[in-house]
């Protein structure tokens, strides 16, 4: 990798009573960057973005984030690592007791300490940013359809103009076509912050249009790792499988219900 | 004997839910003393913790007061000691009943409404939002609430302290023929100024207690909205068995001798 990596993993083990779901990730995110982390329900996507979000502590390895063991890393660090990153929630995790504004304010008003008046005038902005008019800013959240309170939760994600985007699952739960209006959106809005994304997904049409690279999440560890044009070439069964959406081959789903 | 494994596990469970509760409010303590405090937050859980429990908190305490004066009257007339009811009623509402039937009252209203707020919070990533947006949950959810219910709950004990004995005049002075100055002169006569404190450090404790148990079971609820129904009970019995226990303590404290 010619460029140093914004975000890195190394050896990253997570386990959950007996049931280990992390099991030694290796990991580099360079800084610009969008990489889609791809894998199977259940196979430890999330966990590992909430690793590095240090909303959950590793058992073992080391997360550096600019260069710092996130760890290792104090409070003061944490916070300055939180200050720099936004996420956007498979649910858009939305705050039900604000409004749109509010919620997409709420970095700044909270995080940085801006005047309510002015952070307002930034929401509003932030949301014409995602296609949403004024006219949304003081609904609540749960009067929007799913569609518009992933664009919210977009628009709250970049409202601190941050240098990291985490997607959890970004067109889980919406419509193709709403699914592809948000995929663009994470382009333009990742390229206009010059932002690099880690954007965890099973959609691979999402992973194709968002990512610049692809690491496959199987049974704890990344097992293929490369450029999003070299998916179709690749010979490794295990993304073959998971590209093509067959039902026979090496990954080992839990079907055992069916 | 394998019938003692059972018993010992739940005993091991007990202490290790006492430990995590005890470090809940080890934190909640350390974030009340430690900036930034969110006083807009602790107006807003005042105004809902204490205002709206008023209706609920008001007719209990007025009944309760009523049916006091009642009993009293009957129980007192076989041996002829009719003319202690005031001071029965008066002593009875400040030191136990204000406090005890307002935290039990509060504590189904608010500790149910905490629980479940902030369990669908928990259960909906809102809190995990909270903290990417570069704000601590301890301090946003847990504090302002606790703190609200330890400045609420002794406003809302007065309140009904007054009721009550209102209560127990209403009866007294109309039902059971008693002379309207006499009674009220009853009433302050044998009141002392601890009965009252006595009362209120109650209230503040049992404040203390609601909405802890309330974030704490909100805050660790796991498993959808079963596990918010599963955490909504909780925090509104253990804080129930808490209120009565502590109850005891206190007036332990304060009136042993």
């Amino acid at each position: 990798m010619s460029t140093p990596a914004k975000i890195s993993l190394r050896d990253v083990h997570k386990a959950f009573g007996t049931k280990k779901v992390l099991q030694g990730v290796d990991l580099d995110i360079a800084a610009g960057e969008s990489v889609a982390i791809i894998g199977g329900s259940g196979t430890g996507k999330s966990v590992t973005l909430k690793c590095i979000l240090g909303l959950l502590t590793p058992d073992k390895g080391s997360i550096m984030v600019d260069g710092v063991d996130m760890t290792q890393a104090s409070r003061s660090d944490h916070e300055d690592m939180l200050a720099k990153t936004g996420m956007l929630f498979q649910g858009a995790a939305l705050f039900d007791s604000l409004s749109v504004w509010q919620n997409v304010a709420f970095g700044l008003i909270e995080g940085k300490g801006m005047k309510p008046k002015v952070a307002r005038d930034l929401a509003i902005a932030r949301l014409s940013d995602v296609g949403l008019s004024a006219d949304v800013a003081n609904l609540s959240p749960s009067s929007l359809s799913g569609g518009m309170q992933k664009r919210v939760g977009l628009a709250r994600a970049i409202a601190t103009e941050p240098e990291i985007l985490f997607f959890d699952e970004p067109t889980t739960g919406i419509d193709p076509i709403m699914g592809d209006v948000i995929n663009d959106l994470i382009v333009k809005c990742t390229r206009d912050l010059g932002a690099s994304a880690v954007t965890i997904t099973h959609d691979m049409a999402s992973a194709r249009k968002i990512a610049d690279r692809v690491a496959m999440l199987y049974q704890g560890k990344i097992i293929w790792d490369g450029p999003v044009s070299e998916i179709d070439q690749t010979d490794n069964p295990y993304l073959q499988q998971f590209v093509a959406g067959d039902i026979e081959g090496p990954l080992d789903l839990d079907l055992k219900h069916l | 004997m394998p019938i003692f494994a059972p018993v010992g596990h739940m005993f091991l469970s007990f202490l290790a839910l006492v430990g995590r509760v005890t470090v809940f409010a080890g934190r909640t303590i350390g974030h009340m003393i430690a900036p930034p405090i969110y006083f807009r937050l602790i107006f807003k859980q005042m105004r809902e913790i204490g205002y709206f429990s008023l209706p609920v908190v008001a007719m209990t305490t007025l009944f309760a007061g009523m049916v006091l004066a009642l009993q009293s009257y009957s129980g007192f007339s076989r041996f002829s000691a009719e003319s202690a009811v005031a001071t029965v009623v008066v002593i009875s509402m400040t030191r136990e009943l204000g406090p005890v039937l307002a935290g039990l009252m509060v504590a189904g209203r608010v500790g149910a409404a905490i629980a479940a707020e902030i369990g669908t919070m928990r259960v909906t990533e809102q809190i995990d939002a909270l903290v990417t947006l570069s704000t601590n949950p301890f301090k946003y959810l847990v504090v302002p609430r606790v703190i609200a219910g330890l400045l609420t709950l002794p406003i809302l004990v007065l309140i009904g302290d007054i009721l009550g004995v209102l209560g127990g005049y209403m009866v007294g002075v109309n039902k059971l023929g008693f002379n309207e100055a006499s009674y009220i002169r009853s009433t302050f006569q044998y009141l002392e100024q601890l009965d009252v404190v006595s009362g209120l450090v109650k209230a503040a404790v049992f404040g203390f207690i609601i909405t802890l148990m309330g974030c704490y079971h909100g805050y660790n609820s796991r498993g959808g909205a079963q596990g918010v129904g599963q955490a909504t009970t909780n925090a509104v019995v253990s804080s129930s068995i808490l209120i009565l226990i502590a109850n005891y303590i206190v007036t332990e404290l304060f009136f042993s001798r």
